[in-house]
Order: C-alpha cells, then sequence, then structure tokens
C-alpha cells in the first residue's frame, strides 16, 4: 500500500520534472516567436501591437535573401561533398582492411565532437598556407569536411543493419560489383542516405563556429544574422528565425512521415514473404 | 567477398580527402604553434618555445582556461540533472507517448544555435522579457541587471543547447536495459530504491558519460555564447584565441592555445571511451 504510494509519488515527481526541462527548452523559442509580431519591438511584457510589419520589412531585407540564398548553396554543396565522401568511408570502416583503419576512424568521426573553432581555424591556417582565397567555396570545403563524420555515421548504422546475403546472392549469380552496388547496396541503404542528408543540410544552414574563420565577402545566413547582433536587436532576426524554425519542423515531419512509410512497407515485405 | 579494386576505390578518396583536409590542417596547427610573429607582423618560421612558455608564464591564460573548464563543468552538471530524470521518465513511464516526447526532444536540436542564444539575449536582458515581466507583476521595482552578460547568462543558454545532447545517449542506455533485470531483481526483493542504484543506474552510465562528454568538450571550445551573453567576466578560451587570430594578430601563439584545447579534448574523449567500455553491459 505504501510502496504503490511512493511509487505514485515518484511518477508524478518525474511528471512534474519532464514537463519543467520541456517548458525549459521551449520557452526561448515560443518567447522567440511571439514576439516577432510585436510592434513595440524585442522586450516589454506584456507583448502588444501584434503586427506582421517585421515579416514585411524582411521581405524586402535584400541583404538578408541574398545570404539566405548563399547559405542554400553551400549547404548543398556541403552535403554532396560530405555524402560523396561519408558513403565510401562508412563502406571502407564496414568492409576493407587497412594499415591506419583505426587513426582514420578516429580522424574521420572528430569533427562531430570538437568545437567548431578547431575545426575551423586549423582549415584557415591550411588556406593562408596554399594562398587560397576566402570565399562561400571556403565554406564548403570546411563544411564539407566537417559533416563527412554525420555521414559515415549514418551510413554505416544503415550499413551494420545490411542483410549480406542478399549482397552475396546478386554476386554469385553474376553481377559484378559495380551492379551490386547500385543495385542491392544503395536502394537498401536509401533511408539512411536521405536521413544522413537532411541532417547534413539542416547542419549547415546552422553552422556558424566553422563559417566564422572562413567567410569571404558573401555572408551565410547565420553570420548575417550575427553581423546584425552586433549592431542590435530588431524583430525582424526573430521574424526570420521564426521562418527557420518552420522550416526545420517541416523538414522533421517530412523525415518522420518518410520513415514511418518506409518502416511499414518493410514490414508489409516480411509479411508478404 | 569484396574484391581488391572494390576495396581501393571505397577507401583511396575519403582517405586522401581526410588526410588533407583534417590531418594536414592539424600537423599544420602544432607547426605553427612553434612559429612566432616579427614586429612587421609576418609569421617567422623559426622553431621556438616561446609561445608555451609565454602559455605557462603569464596567468591570464591560465585564468581563461580554468574559468571555461568551470563553465562547461556547471553546463556538464546541470545538463545531465535535467536530463538524466526526463530520459528515464521517457524510458520507464511515458507509455504510449514514447515516440512524441522522444521527437519533442529532438526538435531543439534542430533550432539553430544562434537563434537559441539570441532567444536568451532578448530574454535575460535589462529591458528584456524577463526582466519587463518582473517589474509587470511588481516583483522587483528596477530592472535586474545581474541576467544578461554573466557568467550565468552563458552558462543557462549553453545547459538550454546542451540538455537534448545529454538526453539522448542516456535514453538509449536506458532502452538498453533488459527488463527481465529489472523484474529479476523486484522478484529477490529489492526495493524499487534499490533497484535504481544497483541495477539501472550502473547500466546507464555509458550514456551517462557520452552525454556529459558532449556537453562538456562542446561548451568548452564555445565562443559565441560568450561574445552574445557573457560580458566580460563570461570571456572564454576560445574568445582569447578569436582576438588572437583577429585584431591581436598572433597566429602562432592562438596555434598554441587551440593546441592545449584540442589536447584537452582528446584525452578527454580517451578517458570517456575507457569508461564507457568499463561500464558497458554486454
Amino acid at each position: 500500500m505504501s510502496a504503490g504510494a511512493t511509487n505514485k509519488a515518484r511518477s508524478s515527481w518525474l511528471l512534474f520534472h519532464a514537463a519543467a526541462v520541456f517548458a525549459f527548452l521551449y520557452l526561448p523559442i515560443a518567447v522567440l516567436i511571439l514576439y516577432s509580431f510585436n510592434g513595440q519591438g524585442v522586450g516589454g511584457f506584456p507583448p502588444h501591437n501584434l503586427t506582421l510589419d517585421w515579416y514585411r520589412t524582411l521581405f524586402d531585407d535584400g541583404a538578408i535573401w541574398d545570404s539566405v540564398l548563399n547559405s542554400v548553396q553551400v549547404a548543398l554543396a556541403a552535403m554532396a561533398v560530405s555524402l560523396a565522401l561519408g558513403m565510401p568511408a562508412a563502406l571502407a570502416l564496414d568492409r576493407a582492411q587497412f594499415p591506419g583503419k583505426a587513426l582514420f576512424r578516429r580522424l574521420v568521426l572528430l569533427p562531430l565532437i570538437l568545437p567548431g573553432i578547431i575545426t575551423g581555424l586549423s582549415l584557415l591556417m591550411l588556406f593562408k598556407l596554399t594562398n587560397t582565397k576566402l570565399s562561400l567555396l571556403t565554406i564548403i570545403l570546411g563544411h564539407g569536411t566537417a559533416l563527412i563524420s554525420v555521414a559515415t555515421t549514418e551510413v554505416f548504422a544503415g550499413l551494420q543493419k545490411l542483410d549480406r546475403t542478399q549482397e552475396e546472392a546478386s554476386l554469385d549469380l553474376g553481377a559484378n560489383y559495380w551492379q551490386t552496388f547500385w543495385r542491392i547496396t544503395l536502394p537498401n541503404l536509401k533511408l539512411s542516405i536521405i536521413g544522413a542528408a537532411l541532417l547534413i543540410f539542416t547542419l549547415s544552414m546552422d553552422e556558424i563556429a566553422v563559417s566564422f574563420f572562413l567567410i569571404g565577402r558573401d555572408n551565410t545566413l547565420p553570420l548575417e544574422i550575427w553581423g546584425r547582433l552586433r549592431r542590435g536587436i530588431t524583430p525582424e532576426i526573430n521574424a526570420v528565425s521564426t521562418i527557420i524554425f518552420l522550416f526545420s519542423l517541416l523538414t522533421i515531419v517530412f523525415w518522420y512521415r518518410l520513415r514511418l512509410r518506409t518502416e511499414a512497407n518493410a514490414d508489409l515485405g516480411s509479411e508478404l514473404l | 567477398m569484396f574484391s581488391r579494386a572494390y576495396r581501393t576505390v571505397v577507401t583511396a578518396p575519403p582517405l586522401v580527402w581526410v588526410t588533407v583536409f583534417l590531418l594536414v590542417p592539424y600537423v599544420l596547427m602544432f607547426c605553427y604553434s612553434f612559429w612566432s610573429v616579427s614586429l612587421s607582423q609576418t609569421i617567422v618560421h623559426s622553431w621556438n618555445l616561446d609561445n608555451y612558455k609565454e602559455l605557462i608564464e603569464k596567468p591570464v591564460y591560465w585564468q581563461a582556461l580554468l574559468r571555461s573548464m568551470w563553465i562547461a563543468a556547471r553546463v556538464m552538471l546541470f545538463s545531465l540533472l535535467l536530463g538524466y530524470p526526463l530520459a528515464y521518465f521517457l524510458s520507464f513511464y511515458a507509455g504510449k507517448r514514447k515516440d512524441l516526447l522522444y521527437q519533442l526532444v529532438i526538435i531543439p536540436l534542430w533550432v539553430s544555435y544562434l537563434v537559441r542564444a539570441y532567444a536568451w539575449k532578448t530574454i535575460l536582458g535589462s529591458d528584456g522579457v524577463l526582466n519587463t515581466l518582473l517589474q509587470y507583476v511588481h516583483l522587483t521595482s528596477h530592472p535586474l541587471d545581474f541576467l544578461l552578460y554573466s557568467p550565468f547568462a552563458v552558462v543557462l543558454t549553453l545547459t538550454h543547447i546542451y540538455t537534448p545532447f545529454t538526453i539522448l545517449p542516456i535514453y538509449a542506455a536506458l532502452e538498453h536495459i533488459p527488463r527481465n533485470l529489472i523484474e529479476a531483481s523486484h522478484d529477490l526483493g529489492a526495493t524499487p530504491v534499490q533497484t535504481f542504484w544497483k541495477v539501472i543506474f550502473p547500466l546507464s552510465i555509458p550514456g551517462v558519460v557520452a552525454g556529459a562528454t558532449f556537453a562538456f568538450v562542446l561548451s568548452l571550445g564555445d565562443f559565441l555564447a560568450p561574445l552574445l551573453l557573457g560580458g566580460p567576466s563570461g570571456i572564454m578560451i576560445s574568445n582569447i584565441v578569436v582576438s588572437l587570430f583577429g585584431a591581436a594578430y598572433n597566429w602562432p601563439l592562438g596555434a598554441a592555445i587551440s593546441l592545449g584545447m584540442l589536447l584537452v579534448v582528446v584525452s578527454l574523449l580517451f578517458l570517456s571511451e575507457r569508461l564507457e567500455k568499463k561500464w558497458s553491459f554486454s
């Protein structure tokens, strides 16, 4: 009886704690969105004079949209670079033996946990030494290199789940390695690759620590926002942040539904077998 | 089963790329730390230990490093205190809403770091949301100015950013605990508290270590939150590096500090890997 009571007390304490942590995680985001509609500017309680003016200002703001365009270009290119190298890296880690493999694995994964400043500065030194002019290209190289870690971990996780017998069957039936890769390995990794691509795109769009050191004349969106923050804060920044947030949310929902559907199909497939 | 050619094709390109864009830059950072800057602001490629001597002799660098580690330690502690019970709740009490709540933990990770730091700035400022709210409900008559531009603001913001990073590995570790171990513990007469401390907690340590490492290492190297919210008393080691690579123009000294940070980070990773292995259940 008393054990049941303490159990109940424990679970309601945990529920309360969970609610408080979620509030802590979401309150700043809610405030951010709310004040993007506040006519009086950022701050001031209670908010009043709700307006869409800041969104109008934002849509007329050429510099912001230029930086958005730059960020999208960088993110797409970084996605291509890190997938093009992360996929073979995952395959190599999964199925090849070569001297220095352990070091290679650590080196590839290091940027995942390393503070961005170290990745950014060490690349800055490389570009300085080779007289490479800083531009969006250097940022692409920076993001592409740092995010190979994400592509590798995602694809490697996919490979671990892959049924090796399918590949063996394909090879036994006379397909060459190239055909087997295109027809068996790649389709099986589809979900991991799309997941990695979405993650890399979002991470690159938001990245600031590495870009901070590799930036040339053209700003990415986070750096444009950063520059404005140093001059003072306006709800226009709240407005653009709200739009980025909604965009990220849509990406997650898209990814989640895609995964559910694919998993449902996989279940259906196993039932048919 | 894979041919030699296949293995070469998948191994060579990433190996070459990683060597050029990761290994060489780290080696370059190492070299830079032994070089110096001449009076005419050019980098002299002569090898000496002056930068390291300066780091040891001048307390300003030590103090900044210690302050950064103290900030990172607090972020780590608070993230664990917030994250562990939540992960525990998700794993054992959430029931049917488990997936939804798990997604709710992940969503803030997709919100830009900069945007969240900015949100805290608008909340904590002297005419910010919190201060005007407090005045509105007459809890205070004038703005509390210790909220923003202080180490407190940096710790709060970084805790907000890294708490989800600690929740995820702890949750994964808790999910991996075979439920029949817990039942066995109950059947053998252990109280729920005993079961937690003797069975569940030890088995979740690898997740705790992974989450703690993430929170500590990433906070340690942060320079944007201190710039945005820290004020003079919230300056961290990376801020010094940024100024050495910028206005102060002393790349070699900056490289020496970065290398020190890299060393701290890599040894922490090594340590946490050992710990995770020691405590992992297999």
